[in-house]
């Protein structure tokens, strides 16, 4: 970066140089505004990477959901009743899409997890999914240790989980508890209520309290989370996020005609839902949570807590701590010692201060 | 001999008299005075064409009883549909148990009986819930106690009948099963294909959609037809309407037709009144619009009904034609053994499939033997080998 001089006056002749700030604005005396044009400029060449996940059983419109919420065909939807077999194990299936807006370049990828709750016997059905969040860290944990590494490491570390849940208009079910009570230790999960069609406005509204209960009583911290609010202005905001939280959503990839209007939306004999109406269905504020207002909280909170979170672990596993610059040789993470039950309280400050952990 | 017999949908028996007797009786007939019992105007009226009323009254003054089971994952909208079926509300007392009480709860049984009266006719209804099936992690033993709650029933039903007193039986048999597939999925899931395949040979198996205002016309058609597909993959043995006779009205033969060509029947249940178009109907308010329960465009709910409803003494028919004999059959073959545990010696289970085969080898050389020795002797009547063994 180009040292900070001292102008007199701010005059545009003595002013450090910034290519892009137009030459009748005034960023003030110094001009330490201008870096906010530069970074902006750079992340525009660089391009964003963003890595979703969604976990919920067959049917529930998981698919439909990724394709409405980035309003393009990122994943091929399963249509109903065609014939989809029901894989025996769980798989994860990853998709990488490019997509483009306004010159902005974002590296989508999407996760999926087909046969995840759709067995009779689902114990341990979250292993698979832990497994893959965890290779992802460690994958970018030695690519970080190497001694020459890559200027920009590939991220593939999953940013968000998104989880749907049945909307049964009771409340959490068993494996819902199991999973978010250990997946909100490694990765930002967002519940949400799927195909929120089926419930009255009433019966949503119980069935969100009744779910914000059940999270409470088991202490699972959904994103966003509370500990990680940083000051009053997050607060305020993401208090109004946790309100609403699970969004009731629903999904639709299709286009149809009301009031002369088009919108994406189901039509149903008894009316059109519309996917982006507020008074329909919550999709726009869980599309504006992961991309218009949240998504690079989400990528700055998987680096900053979860993988820090993940580094401490691996390196007091290995009994080594980096010192200087020389290589760390870490033993490989075996599948079943980071997957078990681990409690402990995530910090912002985790990788500055690791004693405070333990 | 004399032969009485009653023509084809014809409401008067018309007596078969051999023709040398014709002239005589019809002569006899026309000159005798007519006898206090028969009708003057058709004669040859005997009058036993009053039985169907006489078995009518009978029932009326009886009161049927219907005992129907509901399976489904919660959240599956079973207890408003029932209410809604039967218009009344079966759960006043309903708490829903939290999250954390369903992790360690198993599958119950609840019974709750209803004694609807309709015109005088009485029907004693006992709706079977199951409250906690497939909520578990591991579904795997879920549906143990329900078949042992089915098999218990005819146990019991089994007992009074070969008991001393039999005037007082209670029918507590189910006679229907109504199970609840989800419609977010893609079709039945695991679970459901397991649980049906193993009560299709003990109960009558009635495949509904719930919840079906979630799906879309062609989502629906598409899944009916997924699902009667995947029904028919698995060889699972649901219930059957029979068909119309032919003698029966065209409305009826209809009816009949649309009611087959709709299963599984895609429902939607609610017992809330909602205004809708200048009148009050049954059925769920939403932002997007108001479905009606009873809107046969909506969904099945009419169809259910009216399938439940036509078809109650069939139901119970099968139920004690097909379904309890195969029970009896078994349990009497059985010999009075307890149901033995799972986990018996496989040795053991060797030795018991043995013996049974050389009872069964023994049993046909005996039958063929007795064949040999009947058609020698040339005696044609096949009674004895005719009975069920």
């Amino acid at each position: 970066m180009e040292p900070l001089r001292h102008s007199p006056s701010p005059c545009s002749s003595s002013r450090p140089s910034s290519p892009s700030t137009p030459p009748c604005e005034m960023p003030g005396p110094v001009g330490v505004e201008a870096v906010l044009e530069q970074l902006k400029i750079k992340a525009m060449k660089m391009g964003f990477e963003f890595n979703i996940m969604v976990v919920g059983q067959s049917g529930l419109g998981k698919s439909t959901m990724l394709n409405t919420l980035f309003k393009s065909k990122v994943w091929k939807s399963n249509l109903p009743g065609l014939k989809v077999p029901i894989p025996q194990t769980l798989q994860l299936h990853s998709v990488t899409h490019v997509i483009e807006e306004k010159g902005v370049k974002l590296k989508l990828t999407v996760i999926d997890t087909p046969g995840f709750g759709d067995q009779i016997n689902n114990d341990k059905c979250w292993d698979p999914i832990l497994g893959y969040i965890n290779e992802q860290y460690e994958r970018y944990l030695q690519e970080e240790i190497l001694i020459t590494r890559q200027r920009h490491i590939p991220d593939t570390r999953v940013h968000c989980c998104v989880y749907f849940v049945p909307p049964t208009g009771h409340c959490l079910r068993p494996l819902d508890i199991e999973f978010l009570q250990r997946l909100c230790q490694t990765v930002n999960v967002v519940p949400v209520i799927a195909r929120a069609d089926s419930l009255t406005m009433e019966e949503r509204e119980t069935f969100r309290r009744r779910i914000q209960q059940n999270l409470r009583t088991h202490c699972i911290e959904v994103y966003p989370q509370k500990c990680l609010d940083e000051d009053i202005n997050d607060k305020i905001l993401n208090s109004k996020l946790r309100e609403r939280i699970p969004f009731a959503v629903v999904g639709a990839d299709q286009q149809h005609l009301v009031n002369g209007r088009c919108v994406l939306g189901r039509k149903t004999k008894w009316g059109v839902i519309e996917v982006e109406n507020m008074a329909h269905c919550e999709f726009p504020l869980l599309r504006d949570l992961l991309i218009r207002s949240h998504l690079q909280d989400l990528k700055d909170i998987t680096h900053n807590v979860h993988y820090e979170n993940y580094r401490i672990i691996r390196l007091n596993e290995s009994h080594l701590l980096p010192r200087g610059p020389g290589w760390v040789n870490l033993a490989p993470a075996s599948p079943g010692q980071l997957t078990s039950h681990q409690p402990f309280k995530i910090c912002r400050e985790a990788h500055k201060d690791s004693e405070k952990e333990f | 001999t004399q032969r009485v017999v009653s023509g084809e949908g014809a409401t008067r028996p018309c007596l078969l008299v051999p023709s040398a007797w014709r002239d005589e009786t019809s002569q006899k007939m026309s000159k005798q005075q007519p006898a206090q019992f028969i009708n003057p105007e058709t004669p040859g009226y005997v009058g036993f064409a009053n039985l169907p009323n006489q078995v009518h009254r009978k029932s009326v003054k009886k009161g049927f009883e219907f005992t129907l089971m509901v399976v489904g994952e919660s959240g599956l909208g079973k207890s408003t549909l029932i209410n809604s079926l039967f218009l009344t509300d079966l759960y006043p007392e309903r708490v829903i148990p939290g999250a954390a009480e369903k992790i360690e709860r198993t599958v119950q049984i609840e019974a709750s009986t209803v004694e609807i009266e309709e015109r005088g006719v009485k029907l004693r209804l006992t709706v079977v819930d199951t409250p906690g099936y497939g909520d578990a992690i591991n579904c795997r033993d879920c549906f143990k106690t329900i078949i042992s709650y089915i098999d218990e029933q005819f146990e019991r039903y089994l007992h009074d009948e070969s008991g001393l007193n039999r005037r007082h039986i209670v029918d507590n048999r189910v006679h229907c099963c109504f199970y609840f597939i989800s419609p977010f999925g893609h079709g039945l899931k695991p679970l459901d294909v397991a649980f049906m395949k193993a009560i299709h040979n003990k109960v009558n198996i009635v495949p509904v959609i719930a919840k079906a205002d979630t799906l879309t016309l062609k989502e629906r058609e598409r899944l009916k037809k997924r699902i009667l597909d995947e029904i028919e993959e698995h060889n699972i043995k649901i219930y059957h309407l029979p068909d119309a006779e032919s003698d029966e009205d065209e409305d009826f033969k209809e009816q009949t037709r649309l009611l087959k060509a709709s299963i599984p029947f895609s429902v939607v249940g609610s017992n809330q009144l909602i205004e809708a178009k200048g009148k009050k109907v049954r059925g769920r308010l939403y932002p997007w619009g108001v479905v009606e329960v009873e809107n046969p465009e909506h969904n099945d709910f009419l169809k259910l009904r009216t399938m439940l409803i036509t078809h109650m003494q069939d139901l119970q028919e099968v139920t004690q034609d097909l379904h309890y004999e195969n029970f009896r059959s078994e349990r009497l073959k059985r010999g009075g053994r307890k149901v033995e545990n799972e986990d018996m010696n496989k040795d053991q289970i060797l030795l018991e499939k043995e013996a049974e085969l050389r009872r069964m080898q023994e049993m046909i050389a005996r039958m063929q033997a007795q064949m040999q020795m009947q058609m020698q002797g040339g005696d044609s009547d096949g009674g004895a080998l005719g009975h069920h063994v």
